[in-house]
């Protein structure tokens, strides 16, 4: 990361039984998230991030610009970011078109065609004239949306912006979220507790624990990290970046390429080349000696194991590398501890993988 | 022969008691009294020694004359009533609330122009100079010092001139309050108010220059009966009364 | 010629009232809202100390309030040096006197509701607009206004009738110079005690009748109000 291309940010402030010690440099574009148990200092960071907290100690330079040193403190209010909270938030007093274009500036004057472009990206056509306290909470939250884009920010930070709605607003707006990932060239900071929102569209994850960093980096790397916790989860999951390289209609059946080998998962039509976010849980791996042909689980890749975590007194979870090389993607496979004994496996040592249900983390839409 | 004796000491010593003794002896009852706010200090000596010469009780209460007028009238539980003027009392002769003819001046109340800053009031002049920006006088409209007031300053032709620099105190109390908060510079008041003061300036108007100021008393219909209530209205015509009034800054009618 | 004597005696006083009630009204916004927005939003530990102040007229005899008044604005008081400024000895027995008076006396009913509103509002609305670009300014006027006027509207109510019918404080400090501080309640008062029952009932009937009409709209605006926003 270069200087220009990167979020640097240090804070130290007291938070109740612990401080928030954090130092980091994320990437300016993609999403970022921030994991963590509840209370450990994700939501005071991403305030600190906006300057709506002020920490006691606090550095923040974005993509080279100098958001907040020793004596210097930009206020939220000339930081050019866009924040969505848990609750919409929305003003009561303004219908939704006057929210959607209260922190735009007039001066610049949103072209029609900006204006009707995140209008429809976020599906707000027919709500325009309504006043909020007329709409659904997943509607609440898109306005919520709209409106921090509208602000024309340089960083959105989203706060858990789905935890307060339930389990089918949450799926019909996340698509939405994956929309903003992929049409917008904005840097995403994402704060979430639910580790199947981040598997949607995360890209960078950051990881943290009363008050601390516990580690960074890649999404796939720190999910298939086999020191730090997530490798452990009873849901435990890789998600892996593939690249559609042929799909049989026939069938229904797609093929994507990975970083070490394919994957066939049942879809409806995608083009070639497109590419998708694949989950492949734990849980739906197993592990062979040969390589199993006769089989209805089609997706057999070979890999080459570098990790062994105990879970619990019964099972174990498997770290390893696709490809016969074993230098591909990483994912995870969790077994019963006999069969790791039994089959007499190691560290090294070359199996076969057989991924028997694979997500398409992206919904057709 | 010690018997006699012995009786005679005996029917002596109860006959000593008896007229030490009898005033308490006698029933004690309560008279209810409403009295003119400026007579509060006067009032109050009166009712204790009232008490002590007969053992009744007299249980006070101050106001403006104008209030106990209407509240008498709706049947306020007073027996007696010490108005600051003679109007009222008689009206409620007339109006049948008070015994016939019960009416009589107990005080009359005497005029003072008064001002804190010492020298400033000598006489009428400072009234003629006008040298001030404002007079404080009781409402005249409620009560008797405010007529009066007015009555001297027309006399002495310097009423359209001070008009308006007239305030107006809604009791005679306030009035002085005024002055004595240094708000108005001087101001017109009763005697009664400033007889223990030392400081500031004064000078008693004299009489000839506006109607007394009688104060009349009157004994109410719901008192007639009352025992206490007509003990206390002989011993407001006593000479120990009038003494106390004296005392306090007020004039006894038929002297000066 | 006495109907128009009458007229004098029963319209100055009105009109005088509601000049007062209207100006005291219009300082107390102007007055109140920063001290509103101070108290609702400081974290100043002495925060409290002086609302207490501010509520005392809430619980002081009006008396006691007019009494520490006359000291305040005569001579020897600040009241003294300001009215020195125009040439004048003192504030009481003047208008300038009695709109101060009323201000003292009739500010918690202005800066309490204005103050609850600004709490109920919280902090978010006003996150959210600095996370929009609105400066503390911008973010005052187009968001926290338009949130608390419920509570603005109340405090203006409130305070326009409470000086309506103020009367303890004007007595003490009035002087009761018709046109400049003879009030309503105060001629009410005066005529009571001259007995002009007619002209009393008259003044005094329509009082209850304003106050009626005051309290009344304001509970139905405010509900209008409530709804809107919910």
């Amino acid at each position: 990361m270069t200087k220009e291309n990167k979020i640097a940010f240090l804070f130290k402030t007291p938070l109740g039984h612990f401080d928030l010690d954090v130092a980091l440099d994320i990437p300016a574009r993609g999403v970022t998230a921030l994991f963590g148990p509840s209370g450990c200092g994700k939501t005071t960071l991403l305030r600190c991030i906006s300057g709506l907290n002020q920490a006691s100690v606090g550095r923040l330079v974005v993509n080279g610009e100098i958001w907040q040193a020793e004596g210097y403190f930009r206020p939220a209010h000339r930081r050019e970011i866009g924040y969505v909270f848990q609750e919409a938030s929305l003003f009561p007093h303004l219908d939704v078109r006057k929210n959607l274009l209260y922190g735009s500036n007039s001066k610049k004057l949103i072209t029609v065609h900006d204006f009707d472009y995140i209008v429809d990206m976020l599906g707000l056509g027919r709500i325009l004239n309504r006043s909020p306290h007329n709409l659904s909470g997943g509607e609440r939250q898109r306005v919520a949306i709209g409106r921090a884009l509208f602000s024309e920010p340089k960083l959105l930070l989203m706060d858990e912006p789905l935890s307060a709605l339930d389990k089918p607003t949450k799926e019909e707006i996340m698509p939405f979220i994956e929309r903003l990932h992929e049409n917008l060239q904005l840097p995403i900071i994402y704060v979430s507790h639910d580790m199947n929102e981040i598997e949607h569209i995360a890209d960078y994850l950051v990881l943290m624990n009363e008050g601390k960093i516990v580690a960074s980096g890649a999404l796939a790397d720190i999910q298939s990290d086999p020191n730090l916790p997530l490798v452990n989860y009873h849901d435990s999951a890789v998600s892996l970046e593939g690249s559609l390289v042929d799909y049989d209609a026939h069938f229904g059946i797609a093929k994507f390429e990975v970083h070490g080998g394919f994957l066939n998962v049942p879809s409806c039509e995608i083009a070639i080349g497109v590419k998708r976010r694949l989950k492949v849980y734990a849980s739906n791996v197993s592990l062979s000696l040969e390589n199993i042909k006769s089989s209805t689980i089609e997706n057999l890749i070979p890999a080459c194991i570098i990790d062994m975590k105990e879970t619990n007194p019964f099972q174990v979870t498997v770290v390893l590398r696709l490809g016969r090389q074993g230098d591909g993607a990483r994912i995870l496979a969790r077994i019963t501890r006999r069969s790791w004994e039994t089959l007499g496996l190691s560290i090294n040592a070359a199996v076969y993988t057989q991924i028997k249900a694979v997500s398409l983390v992206r919904k057709e839409y | 022969m010690f018997m006699k004796v012995a009786v005679r000491r005996f029917s002596f010593f109860y006959l000593v008691a008896a007229i030490f003794i009898s005033p308490t002896a006698t029933f004690a009852e309560t008279v209810n009294i409403a009295v003119a706010a400026n007579f509060t200090d006067p009032a109050k000596e009166m009712a204790q020694i009232f008490r002590e010469k007969t053992g009744h009780d007299a249980i006070l209460s101050f106001g403006p004359s104008g209030q106990f007028y209407a509240q008498i009238k709706e049947s306020a539980p007073f027996q007696i009533f010490l108005s600051a003027d003679e109007e009222r009392p008689k009206k409620l002769v007339e109006e049948g609330f008070a015994v016939p003819n019960g009416s009589f001046t107990y005080a009359i109340g005497r005029l003072v122009l008064w001002s804190k800053k010492p020298g400033f009031v000598k006489n009428e002049e400072v009234l003629k100079k006008g040298n001030f920006t404002k007079i404080s006088i009781a409402n005249p409209a409620s009560a008797p010092y405010g007529v009066a007031a007015i009555e001297v300053m027309k006399a002495l032709n310097v009423y359209d001139a001070l008009k308006s620099k007239i305030v107006e105190g809604n009791s005679i109390a306030q009035t002085f309050q005024f002055v004595d908060s240094d708000n108005a510079e001087l101001g017109f008041i009763a005697q009664s108010q400033i007889m223990t003061r030392t400081d500031g300036s004064g000078w008693q108007v004299p009489q000839k220059l506006y109607k007394e100021i009688r104060q009349d008393a009157v004994l109410l219909k719901s008192g007639e009966n009352n025992e206490a209530a007509k003990a206390f209205i002989t011993f407001l015509k006593g000479s120990v009364a009038k003494n106390i009034i004296k005392k306090f800054g007020y004039a006894i009618p038929g002297k000066p | 010629m006495m109907t128009q004597d009458l007229s004098q005696d029963v319209l100055t006083p009105i009109w005088l009232t509601l000049a007062l009630a209207s100006s005291t009204t219009i300082i107390l916004l102007i007055v109140g809202t920063p001290l509103a927005w101070w108290l609702a939003r400081s974290k100043a530990r002495w925060k409290e100390v002086v609302a207490a102040f501010v509520s005392i007229p809430l619980v002081l005899p009006p008396t006691v309030l007019g009494f520490y008044l006359l000291i305040a604005l005569g001579p020897n008081g600040p009241g003294g040096a300001l009215a020195s400024l125009w040439g004048a000895r003192t504030l009481a027995f003047s208008f300038p006197g009695l709109l101060i008076g009323s201000v003292f006396y009739s500010m918690p009913f202005v800066v309490q509701p204005i103050r609850n509103a600004f709490e109920a509002m919280g902090d978010r609305p006003l996150e959210v607009a600095a996370t929009l670009r609105a400066s503390p300014c911008r973010a005052f006027w187009s968001v926290a206004v338009p949130l608390a006027s419920p509570g603005f509207l109340t405090g203006a109510i409130l305070g326009f009738a409470h000086t309506i019918g103020e009367f303890g404080v004007v007595l003490m400090i009035g002087g009761n110079i018709p046109g400049q501080t003879k009030v309503l309640s105060i001629a009410v008062y005066d005529f009571v005690e001259t007995s002009q029952w007619a002209t009393a009932h008259l003044l005094a009937g329509g009082m209850v009748v304003l106050s009626f009409c005051v309290i009344f709209s304001m509970m139905l605006i405010e509900k209008r109000l409530r709804q809107a926003r919910s």
